[in-house]
């Protein structure tokens, strides 16, 4: 279930993703790692909640998207710098969380799904018409305060690393048996002790926490938002499903290396390879993502991460049949 | 009998009854005056209208639901495909929409079979930690569908206009618009086509045999998994009439797939699932309450009545309206 | 004070009682059996014990204080524990993890927690299983399982359902002596089950349920010889 994190491993990637943005010092490239440092944020908050606890959102723009406004409204309303909502995002997603958790996890299974994915609709069509709140339609727009990316980089960069290391801390320890105990049968597990309710409950504010702060996050980087594109269904709460399945859901590094691989093959069809490839390549990086989703759930079901070893073999028996 | 006159009694207090009274409290409010009457009839006959349609829609994802287990979440792409189907049809070969019905629920009911076959059948008894499987593959499916749809037609809005768009037929003041009133009939018609298939031929029977009871059905020498993707293509086939139906009032684009799913399964939910007549009677009260709120709130807040019905139906009768028409 | 007490348990599911106005003590240190035909109703007041259903009326009493409306993991907090009539292994956990979880009941650290798994473990005799997936055991051990996990929530008084059903002889005469030994330990056990010899060889003593009523109580000889158990399980001629 869970293997020991191996450490050297771990503080060399930490050292190289710290050290990267100085390396490769042109804002497009810094702006595609910051986009996949966000993604492994949502990712692995998803799948604390998901592939751990066995509690599968479809609505996790929820928490994205009021990080989001959180941290944009007090700008708007209170004319608060909107870094205060780094501070507060993370815990109105929290507010939130409990709200839905209460709502939707007396449901199991596709029911529950559909819940929360009509959760994160109603605050999109909340976002879009309480104009006089939430400025509806039109957004919110602010100055960002850097201009260099870099600070924003190592700003999110903290917080996935943050996020992977509490993910870490949990799920070895009473609380990660519990997770998953509750994902495998949850009505076992309530006889064996265990407050079914109050840990669904857990997991949901962590995961919570940590996306709503990437929604806050988002703000104050991207400087503009509006409902359609942080509480976007398509693009932030399938997007989050996906990068959990690609990577591999139930394992740490999972999510991180899905998000890797998502924006980098997006940005690669986008690009039609860097330019190399003819130029209609790049109106297909969405169906390229669509294309990858089919194929690693028919083939590789546990994702890159899961099926590892899967891989590893396919490659490996290639080797072998050259020489 | 008995459960038709109650299905009938239910269907008239929530599509008829239930919008009166809301306009009776509102003369006596004084909020409401005697126009909002003629309105409100109006504004129900639209409702029903569309409602067939959404009806048409609900009853596809429900039967897949209830066979499979899953939920189709590129039933809104299936429809959306094949309102680009009809929309070549008419644009290049001259095609009255509601001829193309002919044309698209047969092709989209080969794709879907290809899809039932494929992609989701492999994955049945598949072991993995998500049990979502299947339905993460339908949103996988839908994506893969909304892009090729984009890349052929791009993301401009498209929309046909038939000859007689605007014309209308009159039964005292209100007003009935012709393509709508032909597509409702025509979804009826599907659909008591639909029943007889389902009660009178053997494939329907073994289909809702499947439906009640998997293992009890396989026993019974019912192939299974033939049934369930044979499924599959048939709740597409009706997904595809839909939007045959639904392109002369409506305009195409390549995302509309995602709120059309939304909508099957406010529908589904509303209904029961795996309901057939739970899905009719939900998707005409859909489409009477959106036509509610269009009118009478703003057209803004036509999507939200959806999430509202569903909302309220997941607090207070999580059976859906199945728990009371008992089919 | 008997350790455990079930008052007048009804209940009901629509308008049929599946269990219908049945009491009974236990004492502490008894092995307590509970006999009935299929459909008797015996799984259903194990529901109804650790609150899996809500029960219609009557009252729950452990160690003289009422236990009833509280919520199953508080039940199993207070020290009463339950298998599985149809096992529930959490599947793609291995043994030792599936009994740490349990063992969680009662410490907080990872390290107490599998301390006191091993225990459990070896107690039970799963030792050579216990890095493997509960999904890939055989049935018998999968039974086996569940009792450990039971186990190693350090309860009071165990309830087991059915353990030993689909086990061959030699796996029912090893569950037997676990039974026995866990008893020697000084845990209390209600068991319910369908096989005579067990229930026979180790209870103190039987209740007899059928159709949701009580039909007979006392000490194993008694109940077998009861012409009412006897019309239950065979039919009127041999009563």
């Amino acid at each position: 279930m869970k293997k020991p994190i191996k450490g050297l491993g771990s503080i060399i990637i930490l050292i190289l993703a710290g050290v990267l943005p100085l390396v490769v010092n042109h804002d497009y490239y810094q702006h595609l790692m910051i986009l996949a440092l966000i993604w492994v944020v949502i990712g692995s908050s998803w799948n604390l909640l998901a592939g751990y606890t066995g509690q599968v959102s479809f609505g996790h723009a929820a928490f994205f998207g009021i990080g989001a406004y959180t941290a944009g409204i007090l700008y708007t309303k209170l004319s608060l710098s909107p870094w205060w909502g780094m501070v507060l995002g993370g815990f109105s997603a929290v507010i939130l969380g409990f709200l839905i958790g209460y709502l939707c996890f007396r449901l199991r299974g596709p029911y529950f799904a559909l819940a929360t994915l009509a959760s994160g609709e109603i605050l999109r069509l909340i976002a879009n018409n309480w104009s006089d709140f939430t400025e509806g339609m039109v957004g919110i727009l602010i100055m960002q305060t850097f201009v260099s990316k870099l600070p924003y980089y190592y700003l999110i960069f903290f917080i996935a690393a943050a996020c992977i290391f509490v993910i870490y801390l949990v799920m070895n320890s009473k609380w990660g048996y519990y997770f998953v105990s509750v994902r495998e049968d949850q009505d076992a597990a309530a006889s064996l002790g265990i407050n079914t309710t109050l840990y669904k409950n857990v997991s949901l504010m962590i995961s919570s926490f940590f996306t709503g702060t990437a929604g806050a996050f988002y703000m104050n980087y991207m400087g503009f938002i509006d409902p359609s594109v942080v509480f976007s269904l398509h693009n932030i709460s399938i997007q989050a499903i996906l990068v959990g399945i690609i990577g591999g859901v139930a394992t740490l590094w999972g999510p991180a290396i899905g998000a890797i691989v998502m924006v980098g093959i997006q940005e690669l069809f986008r690009t039609a390879v860097f330019g190399l490839a003819p130029k209609w390549v790049s109106q297909g990086h969405a169906l390229a993502f669509g294309l990858l989703v089919v194929l690693t759930i028919l083939y590789l079901s546990n994702g890159l991460v899961g099926d590892w070893p899967k891989i590893k073999k396919i490659l490996f028996r290639k080797t072998v049949q050259e020489k | 009998m008995a459960t038709i006159a109650r299905i009938l009694i239910l269907a008239g207090v929530i599509l008829i009854g239930l919008p009166y009274a809301l306009v009776g409290i509102g003369m006596a409010m004084g909020t409401m005056g005697i126009n909002d009457l003629f309105q409100m009839t109006q504004t129900i006959v639209i409702g029903v209208l569309i409602g067939g349609l959404y009806a048409l829609i609900g009853i596809g994802m429900t039967l897949i639901m209830g066979v499979m287990g899953i939920i189709n979440l590129a039933h809104g792409q299936i429809l959306m495909t094949s309102m680009y189907v009809t929309f070549v049809s008419f644009k290049y070969l001259g095609l009255d929409p509601y001829v193309s019905i002919l044309i698209t629920m047969p092709s989209l009911f080969l794709v879907a079979l290809f899809i039932g076959r494929y992609l989701l059948d492999p994955l049945i008894g598949r072991e993995s930690i998500l049990p979502e499987n299947q339905v993460l593959m339908t949103v996988g499916i839908g994506l893969c569908l909304t892009e090729i749809m984009r890349f052929i037609f791009t993301s401009n809005y498209q929309s046909v206009r038939t000859s007689y768009a605007n014309k209308a037929y009159y039964i005292g003041s209100v007003s009935f618009n012709y393509p709508l009133t032909i597509a409702f009939f025509i979804a009826l018609m599907l659909t008591v086509g639909l029943f007889l298939f389902l009660m009178k031929t053997d494939i329907g029977r073994a289909i809702r045999a499947t439906a009640q009871d998997k293992e009890a059905a396989t026993l019974m020498g019912i192939p299974q998994r033939k049934i369930t993707f044979s499924t599959y293509a048939l709740g597409s086939a009706l997904d595809a009439a839909a939007g045959s139906l639904l392109l002369p009032v409506y305009y195409l684009f390549p995302d509309l797939g995602g709120p059309f799913t939304l909508k099957a399964f406010v529908i589904t939910i509303l209904g029961g699932l795996g309901s057939t007549v739970g899905a009719i009677l939900g998707g005409l009260t859909l489409g009477v309450y959106e036509s509610l709120g269009a009118t009478f709130i703003s057209m803004g807040y036509k999507d939200a009545v959806g999430m509202v019905i569903f909302l309220l139906v997941l607090t207070f009768m999580p059976g859906g309206l199945k728990r009371v028409t008992k089919i | 004070m008997s350790i455990f007490e079930a008052q007048k348990l009804v209940k009901l599911f629509g308008g049929l009682a599946a269990v219908n106005l049945v009491s009974f003590k236990v004492e502490k240190g008894e092995i307590f059996g509970l006999i009935g035909p299929n459909g008797s109703g015996k799984t259903t007041i194990f529901n109804l014990i650790n609150n899996y259903y809500p029960l219609t009326s009557g009252d729950i009493f452990f160690n003289g204080k009422s236990i009833k409306g509280l919520k199953t993991h508080t039940i199993c907090h207070l020290g009463i524990a339950r298998t599985f009539q149809v096992v529930k292994p959490l599947a793609r956990m291995t043994v030792l993890e599936n009994v740490t979880a349990s063992a969680f009941c009662r410490v907080n650290t990872i390290k107490e927690a599998q301390k006191l798994a091993y225990e459990a473990i070896e107690f039970c005799g799963l030792e050579h299983y216990k890095d493997q997936k509960a999904k890939g055991l055989p049935i018998g051990l999968r039974k086996r399982l569940e009792i450990t996990r039971a186990v190693a929530t350090q309860p009071e008084l165990i309830l087991l359902d059915e353990t030993a059903a689909g086990l061959n002889p030699k796996e029912l005469n090893q569950a037997i002596e676990l039974i026995k030994e866990i008893n020697r330990r000084g845990i209390t056990i209600i068991i319910v089950e369908h096989i005579m010899k067990v229930i026979m060889s180790i209870s103190n003593r039987i209740l007899a349920i059928n159709y949701g009523r009580p039909i007979a109580e006392g000490t194993p000889e008694e109940v077998s010889r009861n012409p009412e158990v006897i019309k239950a399980y065979l039919g009127e001629e041999y009563a």
